[in-house]
């Protein structure tokens, strides 16, 4: 079958899909979107966390055909500015996340970075002020680091939320 | 495999009708860890999530009308105080990303003896809504599981909704795990007191090979506790709930937990559900007076 799909702003069409194969096969194997990432293909682990119409989900469970005419945001779509390789201007979460030194083997990174993202806009973007971390640990209990770097991970997250509360009162 | 998008409740009937054998999928949580594990291969995908009346929730009569695709997210926002137990249990399900995704529907339609929705379907005495070409039908949580991963839902049927009456009184949950997320209950609990009839509801998750009732302990506690309010249940009467409770549990080993773990915890959690509810129900008579 045919998918077409908003991916980070852009339209895009995968050709030859199969039906069951699941959204992130079709990022990563037809779209050239290889930022989420494929670890336990059962919604344990959270690496491929994508935002599904606004709301994160995890992108192995999605069926491609679950897809037709929905709008995709990945990790790639995070940077500000996005542009090509060294080019791309970071955002705020990323950025953090370099600095903090959240990012260890890096494989779980991409799937923190979209549910922080979320986690962000849904407390200081909704004016609720920065998430405690009851609240932190609660929005990032579906992804694993088997570095286990997480005390980092939480800095990063702190960081982020400062930095977005500042900008967000800059603003105003 | 045929994947099809019906778009309205009629063509989704229709489908279900001409594939009997097709599977619903709506969030996905668990049919495609079937798919991309190579564990199943439908001859055709049934695609529910462009179906407008499956993702909504309302009033109907003195029920709330929970659409089977709503996700546990939804529930944990929306429905705290009109099915406290099942959105106790929605707060529990695996991690946010899940919530999103995964549904009451897609709990009963797998009918996993540990899906965290059943212990408060069975305890609130919900309704489940079947539908089909032939017509809609209801069936009570109580009368729905049969066996093992089988449900009163017929081939060419769909779940469309469940029917939650409200809340007449303390509704609790609670769920044995490794962790609190991304857990599969070892054993999982759910109290509703009724203080207008009188009644006692409780629903068992991960200790048979469906979900069940512990129907001796409702009758023992509907008996012995005291609706007017001013005492706390005793050490005695909490121990012999528990007891009556864990006596109904036919559980198995496996990797999660023993048989014996599973027995011994739903006792705890009987015990603890019913000293939680007494309490909050003396705080309401309190309020009342």
């Amino acid at each position: 079958m045919r998918v077409n799909v908003n991916v980070n702003g852009e339209d895009m069409t995968a050709e030859n899909v199969w039906p069951g194969e699941s959204l992130l096969y079709v990022l990563r194997e037809r779209l050239g979107l290889p930022g989420s990432k494929n670890a336990c293909e059962q919604g344990e682990c959270g690496s491929c966390t994508v935002y599904f119409d606004g709301v994160t989900a995890c992108s192995c469970m999605i069926a491609a055909g679950q897809a037709e005419g929905r709008a995709v945001r990945t990790v790639e779509g995070l940077a500000e500015e996005p542009g090509k390789g060294s080019d791309r201007t970071l955002g705020t979460v990323q950025d953090a996340f370099v600095e903090a030194g959240a990012v260890q083997c890096g494989f779980c990174t991409p799937g923190l970075l979209v549910q922080t993202d979320d986690l962000l806009e849904r407390t200081v973007g909704a004016g609720k002020g920065a998430p405690d971390d009851a609240e932190i640990r609660e929005a990032l209990a579906g992804n694993l680091c088997r570095c286990t770097g997480y005390e980092k991970i939480l800095d990063a997250v702190r960081l982020a939320a400062g930095r977005r509360a500042e900008s967000g009162a800059a603003h105003e | 495999m045929e994947f099809l998008s019906p778009s309205t409740l009629e063509e989704a009937l229709e489908a279900k009708s001409a594939h009997p054998d097709g599977v619903p999928i709506m969030g996905g949580t668990d049919v495609m860890v079937e798919l991309n594990f190579d564990k199943r291969r439908p001859s055709t995908l049934i695609d529910l999530a462009r179906v407008p009346e499956l993702g909504e929730w309302g009033t109907d009569g003195d029920h709330t009308r929970l659409g089977a695709g709503v996700p546990y997210t939804k529930i944990v926002e929306h429905l705290s105080r009109s099915a406290p137990a099942l959105a106790k249990a929605s707060r529990t399900v695996a991690s946010p990303q899940i919530r999103n995704r995964g549904s009451v529907g897609g709990n009963l339609g797998g009918a996993s003896p540990a899906g965290d929705a059943h212990p408060p379907l069975l305890a609130t005495d919900a309704v489940i809504e079947l539908a089909s070409v032939r017509g809609r039908r209801r069936v009570p949580a109580r009368e729905f599981y049969l066996s093992l991963r089988t449900t009163a839902r017929q081939d060419d049927e769909l779940i469309t909704a469940v029917l939650l009456p409200e809340p007449k009184g303390p509704q609790q949950f609670a769920k044995i795990g490794t962790r609190n997320a991304m857990v599969i209950s070892v054993a999982a609990f759910s109290l509703a007191l009724d203080a207008e009839k009188r009644t006692v509801g409780t629903g068992l998750g991960s200790v048979a090979p469906t979900p069940i009732r512990a129907e001796e302990a409702e009758e023992f506690l509907a008996a012995e506790f005291d609706w007017e309010g001013a005492t706390l249940p005793s050490e005695s009467l909490v121990r012999r709930f528990g007891e009556l409770v864990a006596s109904v549990t036919r559980p198995i080993d496996d990797q999660r937990g023993t048989a014996q773990y599973r027995t011994h915890s739903m006792a705890v959690m009987a015990r603890r559900a019913l000293t939680w509810s007494a309490t909050e129900y003396r705080k309401g008579v309190t309020r009342c007076a």
